[in-house]
């Protein structure tokens, strides 16, 4: 078998070979490294590389454009002319596609585009991994067991098409989650934090934080279940919000099945959703959070097309000021809905125009408040209400009066995040932030805490 | 019908590429070696209103190395399908297993991998249990099945909406390891669902009613009248539909329920499936996963649930997403107890941790979701045993006074030790002196693990049992995905909290 080193090769290689209509090529060229932990001690490790190719083959016909997509890793020179034929004779299966779009065109060529792909590797942990077993030595010392993972993936994307699109995008995407227990197992603390490179990652310092969380987790008061005022922190509210943009389809709510219906027809853009000077938005420049700049769509979705492949972004408010601005559409379902192209993007901000901290929130606090550390287990339970239900995981604290008196058992929450951008009483200061739900698929956010004077708690959880 | 492995995976170089490894591993002085090379082809295909709104069709090829050596787990995988790759693989998978046990050592640790006994198997070939090979079907013949499906619910009074999907996966596993086990293995599988939708135009109140088909280890035939009547449950979606657009919302508090296999096989899955994993009750998942309120120590002892409650864990059920000739460590499929007559009695296993907890031969849990992911200890089909002798769904309705009859999975939720769940479904209906009086809207059952399962007070008949399942179990970091079934027969819950989701919202 012959390999054809570089990716740019393949793709050229690709599109040659294209018999349909249209051909859009993406190669996805991926590196990765993990450590992870347990007990103090690493348990599982690991380094991989990889590509996979993306043929999407569209088919003219009488009533529309059909497309057909074929991936496959590990491809090879062989490959090629099979795959090809292959998304070739997927399109003319498939029947018209209802989101058949011209490709794009007229998009200029990245100027990387033919150059080797970046690529990650065991090194990136270099001063990372000595300073972890360093974090070991005063957990065991200190008390505590440390749990985690560490992961860093790196993956050069081509894109070409038939209409002369020559693309590149590098996506870097890094998380640290370390968890501190006692011994026994009934206290437990996380911290988590997502990173490009892993230079601005401190183990020493997240175990500092965690240590200070276990003391507090030494004393131990029950509250039932009820409505408590409760400072989210900003992982907990990315979590939040990443879920309610993912349920923010511009066709979807057209279609009357969402939260972002209007009852008798359309959307709720233009309605207010908070009366705190809330802005949510994407920006594929966003500093320390930068995403593909322009569509990579593998398959077409509800949110998603492959026409739309190469199509550039640009930064979007989807609620300004605490007014709903924008949903997410493809060309397709704005063509459905008649409002403007805003495909969705690989981060999420959202800015409230506060200035405190976290711990100046906790300050700030006048009578009882809970401190939630993250939420776990998030799913929608009521899509007209966008109600979610998920826990409270690894330390609720009980704060009064400013000061942290103690760790509360875990909680079981019903609430939706729509509702909780309407109930908000105070934003904090952005801070870029882990999301620890939807960390697996969606990793680059900037979020403030958010005070909530009522967040529901259904029941209690005993779990730690 | 016996299907035989693909020609095109077995003209692969499998044998020379594990010998390649193998010895490589073995020359370096590793006391274990396994190779596994695996071709795992997934297909879907997605309609809205009936027409098509996006495909895919992915392959993934490729092999992994793992290693005992020093004491230590190596690991590596590659993708080039030469004899040079493959003992570089190897190598590095040796590598791995120095570098890992340099840092036990220096954390301290004299634990040492050791793996529990295996018999060799010698030379063995699995196949699932199929039909038609969905990949064999034309694609326009699926779409085209589809776009039918969707056209009949659009048709129907009522139906504002249908989304359609379908997913196949065909897998091929090649195994072989140092102590002579070789497994060449087929599996297929097939997932289609349907939901239908309702608007309101005037209220702009909206819902939906999804198919219960579940997802099952057949071929094309499965809908084509094999193993489900799609015909009926298409014709009873939009009357149905439509009664739960009218239903009254329900009154939260603590009612009897009766819940029918299409709904009870996810909590079997959330609350019995991943609590009885060992590697969580030990504390390797602790950071992600979670770890199991059912700890090592209460094994034999702990009060899971109520005498009727008998549990099994098995990789053999005929159709099993679970189901498999050998696992990832070339370990017999067997089946076994979990719970019996409501204590925990054992729990889901692989090699390594059967060993390090005195428990003996492996039960074939380790597995892993692709070429490139180290194996680790998943989840087997978890079952709930009916009662041989036991009453139809009608009849245990019939025992009820004041209650609710649960149809069809849909939200769920659980937490890290698994004590705390919430579920709702596709359909709720009322039970009013032993009869089902129409249905209700806005339910979600919540509770603990152990008071729930204490709290079944009768499992219904062979007749009601139905293998439940999903694809999509997700477990360990890097993420890996599995798909697993799970049977049960109707069962009899009395007491249990009922919330009313609006109220919930704060509605």
């Amino acid at each position: 078998m012959s390999r054809v080193s570089k990716p740019y090769e393949i793709v050229e290689r690709a599109l040659e070979l294209s018999t349909a209509d249209g051909c859009v090529v993406i190669a996805d060229e991926n590196s990765s490294a993990n450590l992870r932990w347990a007990g103090n001690a690493l348990t599982t490790n690991g380094v991989t590389r990889g590509r996979t190719l993306t043929v999407i083959a569209t088919v003219d016909g009488a009533e529309g454009a059909a497309s057909g997509v074929v991936s496959r890793s590990a491809v090879t020179a062989d490959d090629l002319e099979p795959l090809v034929r292959a998304a070739e004779a997927a399109a003319r299966g498939a029947g018209p596609a209802e989101d058949a779009q011209p490709l794009v065109s007229g998009v200029p060529a990245s100027a990387d585009f033919t150059d080797a792909p970046a690529e990650t590797g065991s090194d990136v942990f270099a001063d990372f991994a000595p300073a972890l077993g360093d974090a070991f030595a005063r957990a065991r010392s200190g008390g505590r067991e440390l749990y985690g993972f560490a992961h860093h993936q790196l993956t050069s994307t081509y894109v070409g098409t038939s209409t002369g699109l020559r693309l590149r995008h590098d996506q870097p995407n890094g998380t640290l989650e370390l968890n501190a227990k006692s011994p026994d197992r009934t206290r437990s603390a996380w911290a988590g934090r997502a990173t490009r490179d892993f230079k601005d990652v401190d183990p020493a310092a997240l175990d500092a934080e965690l240590a200070q969380r276990l003391g507090w987790a030494e004393r131990r008061i029950e509250l039932p279940a009820g409505r408590y005022e409760t400072l989210l922190p900003p992982t907990a509210v990315a979590d939040l919000l990443i879920y309610q943009y993912w349920s923010a389809g511009a066709r979807d709510a057209a279609e009357g099945r969402t939260v972002f219906s209007r009852p008798g027809g359309g959307t709720r853009i233009g309605e207010t959703l908070s009366e705190l000077p809330l802005t949510l938005r994407s920006d594929p420049h966003a500093p320390g959070l930068e995403s593909a700049p322009f569509v990579i769509a593998h398959a077409s979705g509800d949110g998603s097309s492959v026409f739309d492949n190469g199509l550039p972004l640009a930064p979007t408010d989807w609620i300004k000021d605490g007014v709903l601005e924008r949903l997410t559409t493809t060309r397709h379902s704005a063509g459905l809905t008649g409002l403007p192209v805003a495909p969705a993007m690989d981060n999420l901000v959202l800015d409230g125009g506060g200035e405190r901290s976290l711990e100046e929130m906790v300050a700030a606090t006048t009578g009882r408040a809970l401190l939630l550390t993250c939420l776990w287990y998030i799913r929608e339970v009521d899509p007209a209400t966008l109600l979610l239900t998920g826990l409270t995981r690894d330390g609720v604290y009980l704060v009064e009066d400013g000061e942290v008196l103690g760790e509360v058992n875990n909680f079981r929450f019903n609430e939706s995040p729509v509702g909780l951008l309407s109930r908000a009483s105070e934003a904090g200061r952005t801070e870029k932030t882990l999301p620890r739900e939807w960390g697996d698929y969606f990793t680059r956010a900037a979020m403030p805490a958010l005070r909530i004077p009522d967040f529901h708690m259904s029941s209690v959880s005993r779990g730690v | 019908m016996a299907h035989e492995v693909d020609q095109s995976f077995l003209a692969l170089p499998l044998r020379a590429l594990a010998d390649a490894a193998l010895a490589r591993a073995r020359a370096l002085g590793a006391v274990h070696a396994d190779f596994r090379l695996e071709r795992v082809r997934g297909a879907s295909w997605r309609l809205r209103d009936a027409r098509p709104a996006g495909t895919s069709d992915t392959t993934d090829l490729g092999f992994a190395v793992r290693v005992v050596h020093g004491g230590a787990w190596g690991f590596a995988s590659g993708v080039d399908l030469t004899m040079d790759a493959a003992a570089k693989v190897a190598s590095q998978a040796v590598a791995m297993a120095k570098l890992s046990a340099k840092v036990i050592a220096a954390a301290g640790s004299d634990e040492r991998v050791e793996l529990a006994d295996e018999p060799v198997h010698g030379e063995r070939t699995w196949v699932s249990a199929y039909e038609r090979d969905p990949f064999d079907v034309p694609d326009a013949e699926k779409a085209g099945l589809l776009a039918e499906w969707s056209s009949r619910l659009l048709a129907a009074d009522g139906v504002a909406h249908v989304d359609a999907s379908l997913m196949t996966v065909h897998e091929n596993k090649f195994y072989a390891d140092t102590a002579g086990t070789v497994t060449t293995q087929q599996r297929v599988r097939v997932h289609p669902q349907l939901t239908a939708v309702a608007v309101d135009g005037t209220t702009g109140e909206f819902d939906s009613m999804r198919t219960i088909a579940p997802p099952v280890g057949r071929g094309w035939e499965y809908l084509t009248g094999t193993g489900w009547d799609w015909d009926s449950e298409l014709e009873r979606i939009p009357g149905l539909l439509a009664e739960k657009m009218r239903a009254p919302s329900v009154e939260a508090g603590t009612y009897d329920l009766v819940v029918d296999p299409s709904n009870l096989w996810l909590t079997i899955h959330e609350s019995i499936g991943h609590a009885t994993e060992l590697d969580r009750a030990l504390g390797y998942e602790a950071a992600y996963a979670g770890t199991s309120f059912a700890t090592f120590d209460q094994l034999g002892k702990l009060a899971y649930g109520s005498p009727v409650m008998n549990v099994t864990g098995d990789r053999t059920a005929e159709h099993g997403l679970a189901t498999i000739g050998y696992d990832d460590e070339g370990v017999e499929a067997q089946s076994w107890d979990l719970v019996k007559d409501g204590t925990l009695v054992g729990y889901q296993t692989d090699r390594r941790i059967a060993k390090l907890t005195g428990l003996g031969r492996s039960n074939g849990c380790a597995y892993a979701d692709s070429p490139e992911h180290v194996p680790v200890q998943r989840m087997a089909n978890v079952s709930l045993k009916p009662d041989p002798g036991g009453l139809s769904t009608e009849d245990l309705i019939g025992g009820v006074e004041r209650g609710i009859y649960v149809v069809g999975d849909r939200s769920w939720s659980i937490d890290m030790q698994r004590h705390n769940f919430q579920f709702t479904g596709q359909r709720f209906f009322r039970i009013e002196n032993g009869r089902l009086a129409g249905q209700l809207r806005d339910v979600a059952y919540q509770a603990t693990t152990t008071d729930f399962w204490g709290s079944m007070e009768k499992v219904g008949g062979p007749q009601t049992y139905v293998l439940g399942g999903a694809f999509n179990c997700g477990k360990a970091q890097p993420g890996q995905v599995a798909a697993v079934s799970h049977g049960c027969p109707s069962a009899l819950f009395r007491g249990v909290n009922i919330l009313n989701t609006t109220q919930e919202a704060g509605r």
